[in-house]
């Protein structure tokens, strides 16, 4: 398979500032590749880097092979959807698609059939004559995506562009950007902070935090097998034990801080006596479970159902007061489940990882970059 | 390009040297008019033969400075006199209209809104004959029906005043108007329903609120009021105002006396001019 | 919101006496004055004469022309330089220095128009600072003439007005975003493209204002032509002081006036057409 970005020990700094700190990926011909980070991660830096905004510090940056290094960004093969897309508004549709091909001489007659064939491809045919504020804000979304296409680079870059939208819309344009993608087959890098943008559409995220990659790999991975705390908190949701270690192994031994000791598969090597974080994800923890051998099972009281539809969760705590999520599956077989009850609940030991224990302040930071 | 686009070094630095240049050419003029005023020399030119304070406090008689000559000393008085008639009734009247514009309905309104603009676009000296004509009108009408002799209906003072009046309060209207335009309105209910008549709303809240844009206005109607020339030059009677003393000064041969007041304009309105930016900052 | 009657009437009534009795009467009667004239007999009626004498005396019809046509060179060039310095102050220049530069850009416009060309005239008179150098460095043998040309009032005229540009071109700029120059520049755009398609079109509402203004200013500029014009009265507002100060013929004066007015909204009122900008927008 061929590779149309390559990026390798991009360094970028600010002064003193490292904004991008030594990032190495390959993007293949045709995937969707996906950069995923709170904000002031550096993966804004790094895209306009690809773009050609900005110049690396050190490292490369090639595209098919072909070295970028002091290629202005209106010679690389490299298109950019701005975040708040920067459609020209003294042009009509039309004219902001044919812009580019405008620059590159092409004939009128070929810019107009290709203008309209990208059009008719991204689902607006016949707008060609609007104005750009008579279109909504999808619309715009895909004339903005459409003026790159045209150009037929090598590689899309997306910087969150669907981070104007509204919610609804937003949910919608994340299933028809991944059409897209597979309808015309041009290699996307896609940047954003929001995890389930990153996890739907791509073939592979790379979690982003402080200019490092943390980790890249499929959606799966990432969600089932975080390599780090920071990905563990960022991606998806997760129920968190401070604790210290007892066991080594295959599985490890953790004894949480409230007394509770559970088994779980550990990412890192830990030793007996470390301080560990356990991560646990709602949807890993079964309510009454039936065949609780070989599982970890304690009970928790019921503090509030919080009902919403297929994601509802139940808010429960533990007798000490430490606070958990447990998904509630919609199968009706929990509609007895009241507040103030107390159940138990169960999850297999493959399900909950461990990591050394990170300062607080870290934790916070990735808490609070999480949607 | 920009600065968040990657520039070739000779572009940024072509631009830097030109924009270097222009502040020069601004500044040159400024800059020389105030260093010649300290020059111990009779003409207002180099070459530079040593510093003195001889054309702002020497009593004469060779050289008679500026605060010894009864002539510009009277023209400045006029124009500070001037200045303060016209911004309190450009003020007043200003944001009357910015009042009654921003907040008010009634008939013809637009066509009064194009007529409040039309001070604009009249070039001053029009508006400065215009002004003569109707005056002079005027006085003949009560001369010839009421045998009234009305000494503000000639070249005069007073007639000075009226004539900068008639555009400075466009200008005043305008800032307070947008001013206004950003109030939220929400808040005057809310003190009417307090229950604030109608004026006590306008005194303890809108105006309030506008103060710092009519202050501002009122410093920009306080300059302007004292630099006119254009539409000053028609009315003005035996009290000539500043520019208009300066101006026959300068037509006639100039004396570094008239550097020396230069000196002092450029240094009271830089003041001033640096004042009014920092309320306009702290206002934004 | 619902308000009395009688707060309109009290923010009204100054506005309209404003406009009444200070905008709309002398401005009718500079008009009314133009078409009066003595007959044979000296007695004062209508007559289109003061008219026709403008069309029939070359001296006059010929400065209004040139009037007009230095008018728009003078508003062009101030386009050409205030465009890359408010380019370079809104999208150039390093944000922290972006506010300094804006102070010293507006200051010298608060100084006395008067000043700044005394400034002029001594930089430039064959006695003066550039002439002192010039032959100092014995760049020349003889002191350049370089007051009284066309070419130095022009560039009078631009430096004046040369703020009502930038101004308004600076602030169409601050509204266009970056991002629209980098997705340009990004789809292949070259320099001068950008400034064709995005740059330009996105400040035409800024460039017309300003353009207006300008025109207008210099339409109207009686002290730069005057003082450093050549000496032998070749402005149209120069002609309007001699026939109301010197001849004493108000009404021949009139009719200059009000074909001054007339050419000055002419202009004004195609360059909003043009450009399909409104008078209150130009006005903000």
């Amino acid at each position: 398979m061929e590779i149309d970005l390559s990026v390798k020990n991009c360094v970028k700094s600010f002064g003193s500032f490292l904004a991008v700190d030594d990032v190495t990926f390959d993007v293949p011909q045709g995937s969707f590749f996906s950069i995923l980070g709170p904000s002031g991660c550096g993966k804004t830096t790094l895209l306009r880097m690809v773009a050609g905004f900005e110049e690396p510090t050190s490292g490369t940056i090639m595209i098919r092979g072909r070295d970028m290094r002091g290629v202005l960004p209106n010679r690389r093969p490299a298109n950019l959807v701005f975040q708040h897309l920067a459609l020209f508004p003294m042009m009509t549709v039309a004219e902001n698609i044919a812009f580019g091909l405008r620059r590159r001489k092409v004939a009128a007659p070929e810019r107009k059939r290709r203008t309209e064939d990208i059009l008719e491809r991204v689902g607006l045919p016949g707008y060609g004559g609007k104005r750009v504020d008579q279109l909504s804000g999808g619309q715009k979304q895909r004339v903005a995506i459409a003026r790159c296409l045209v150009l037929e680079p090598l590689v899309l870059l997306l910087d969150e562009p669907l981070g104007a939208l509204d919610l609804k819309l937003r949910e919608q344009m994340k299933v028809e950007l991944k059409k897209l993608q597979a309808k015309v087959g041009t290699t996307f890098v896609y940047i954003t902070h929001d995890q389930s943008e990153a996890l739907v559409m791509s073939d592979v995220v790379a979690v982003m935090n402080k200019g490092r990659f943390e980790q890249m790999g499929s959606p799966q991975d990432l969600y089932h097998a975080p390599e780090t705390p920071f990905v563990a908190r960022f991606v998806g949701e997760n129920n968190v034990w401070a604790g210290r270690v007892e066991k080594v192994g295959e599985v490890v031994a953790i004894k949480t801080d409230e007394g509770f000791v559970f088994s779980a598969k550990s990412q890192s090597p830990l030793t007996v006596g470390d301080r560990a974080d356990l991560f646990l994800r709602p949807e890993a923890m079964r309510i009454e479970p039936r065949e609780p051998a070989g599982l970890n099972t304690f009970s928790v009281s019921v503090r509030a159902i919080l009902f919403d539809g297929a994601a509802s969760r139940l808010l429960t705590a533990t007798d000490s007061g430490h606070e958990l999520m447990v998904a509630l599956p919609q199968n009706r077989r929990f509609d007895h489940i009241a507040p103030g009850q107390t159940i138990t609940v169960g999850w297999h030991p493959e399900s909950g990882v461990c990591f050394p224990a990170v300062n607080p302040a870290a934790a916070a930071d990735a808490g609070g970059a999480r949607p | 390009m920009i600065r968040t686009l990657p520039n070739s070094r000779a572009y940024t630095w072509s631009f830097h040297v030109f924009v270097i240049l222009y502040f020069v050419f601004l500044f040159a003029p400024l800059l020389v008019t105030c260093v010649l005023a300290f020059n111990d020399s009779n003409f207002p030119s180099l070459p530079w033969n040593g510093g003195t304070l001889d054309w702002f406090f020497s009593p004469g008689p060779q050289r008679v400075g500026i605060f010894h000559d009864a002539q510009n000393l009277r023209s400045i008085l006029v124009s500070f006199q001037t200045a303060v008639i016209v911004s309190v009734l450009c003020v007043v009247v200003g944001t009357c209209a910015a009042f009654a514009f921003e907040q008010e309905t009634f008939p013809f309104k637009n066509l009064l809104y194009f007529l409040m603009l039309a001070p604009l676009v009249i070039p001053g000296v029009i508006l400065g004959i215009s002004q003569l004509l109707g005056a002079t009108t005027a006085g003949m009408f009560f001369e010839t029906h009421f045998d009234l002799d009305i000494a503000i209906f000639r070249p005069s003072f007073w007639l000075v005043v009226l004539g900068q009046f008639s555009f400075i309060t466009t200008f005043v209207a305008l800032v307070v108007s947008a001013r206004l335009r950003k109030f939220d309105r929400s808040l005057e209910e809310a003190a009417l329903n307090l229950g604030a008549t109608r004026f006590q709303v306008i005194r303890f809240i809108t105006l309030r609120f506008l103060r710092p844009a009519i202050i501002g206005a009122g410093a920009v109607a306080f300059l302007m009021s004292f630099e006119n020339f254009n539409t000053t030059l028609f009315l003005v009677g035996s009290q000539p105002t500043l520019p208009i003393n300066l101006y026959l000064q300068v037509r006639d041969g100039s004396t570094p006396v008239i550097n020396a007041i230069s000196f002092l304009l450029i240094v009271g309105t830089s003041c001033l001019a640096l004042v009014n930016l920092y309320f306009s900052r702290k206002e934004a | 919101m619902k308000t009395s009657r009688l707060s309109l009437w009290i923010f009204l009534s100054p506005v309209l006496m404003w406009l009444v009795l200070l905008i709309v009467l002398p401005h009718l009667d500079l008009f009314i004055m133009s078409f009066r004239a003595k007959d044979e007999y000296g007695r004062m009626g209508f007559s289109l004469q003061n008219y026709v004498h403008f069309f029939e005396e070359p001296i006059y019809w010929l400065t209004f022309v040139r009037t007009a046509v230095y008018s728009v060179i003078t508003t062009f060039f101030t386009f050409l330089l205030a465009m890359p310095v408010a380019f370079y102050i809104v999208k150039v220049v390093r944000p922290k220095y972006k506010g300094f530069l804006m102070v010293l850009l507006l200051l010298p416009f608060w100084v006395s128009e008067l000043v700044r060309v005394y400034g002029w005239m001594i930089l430039l008179r064959e006695s003066g600072v550039v002439n002192f150098f010039l032959l100092k460095l014995g760049i020349v043998d003889a002191p350049l003439k370089m007051l009284y040309t066309d070419a130095t009032m022009i560039m009078g005229l631009v430096y004046t007005s040369m703020l009502f540009m930038v101004v308004p071109v600076i602030s169409v700029l601050e509204s266009l975003d970056d991002s629209l120059i980098e997705a340009a520049s990004d789809l292949g755009g070259s320099k001068i493209s950008i400034w064709r398609e995005i740059i330009l079109p996105h400040c035409k509402p800024g460039i017309t204002s300003g353009a207006i203004v300008v025109f207008m200013l210099s339409l109207g500029n009686y002290l730069t032509p005057n003082l450093m014009g050549g000496k032998n009265s070749l402005w149209f507002t120069e002609q309007i002081y001699n026939q109301f100060i010197a001849s004493f013929n108000w009404n021949q004066g009139a009719a200059f006036g009000f074909l001054l007015l007339l050419l000055s909204s002419g202009i004004i009122w195609a360059g909003l057409k043009l450009s399909r900008v409104k008078l209150g927008e130009v006005a903000s």
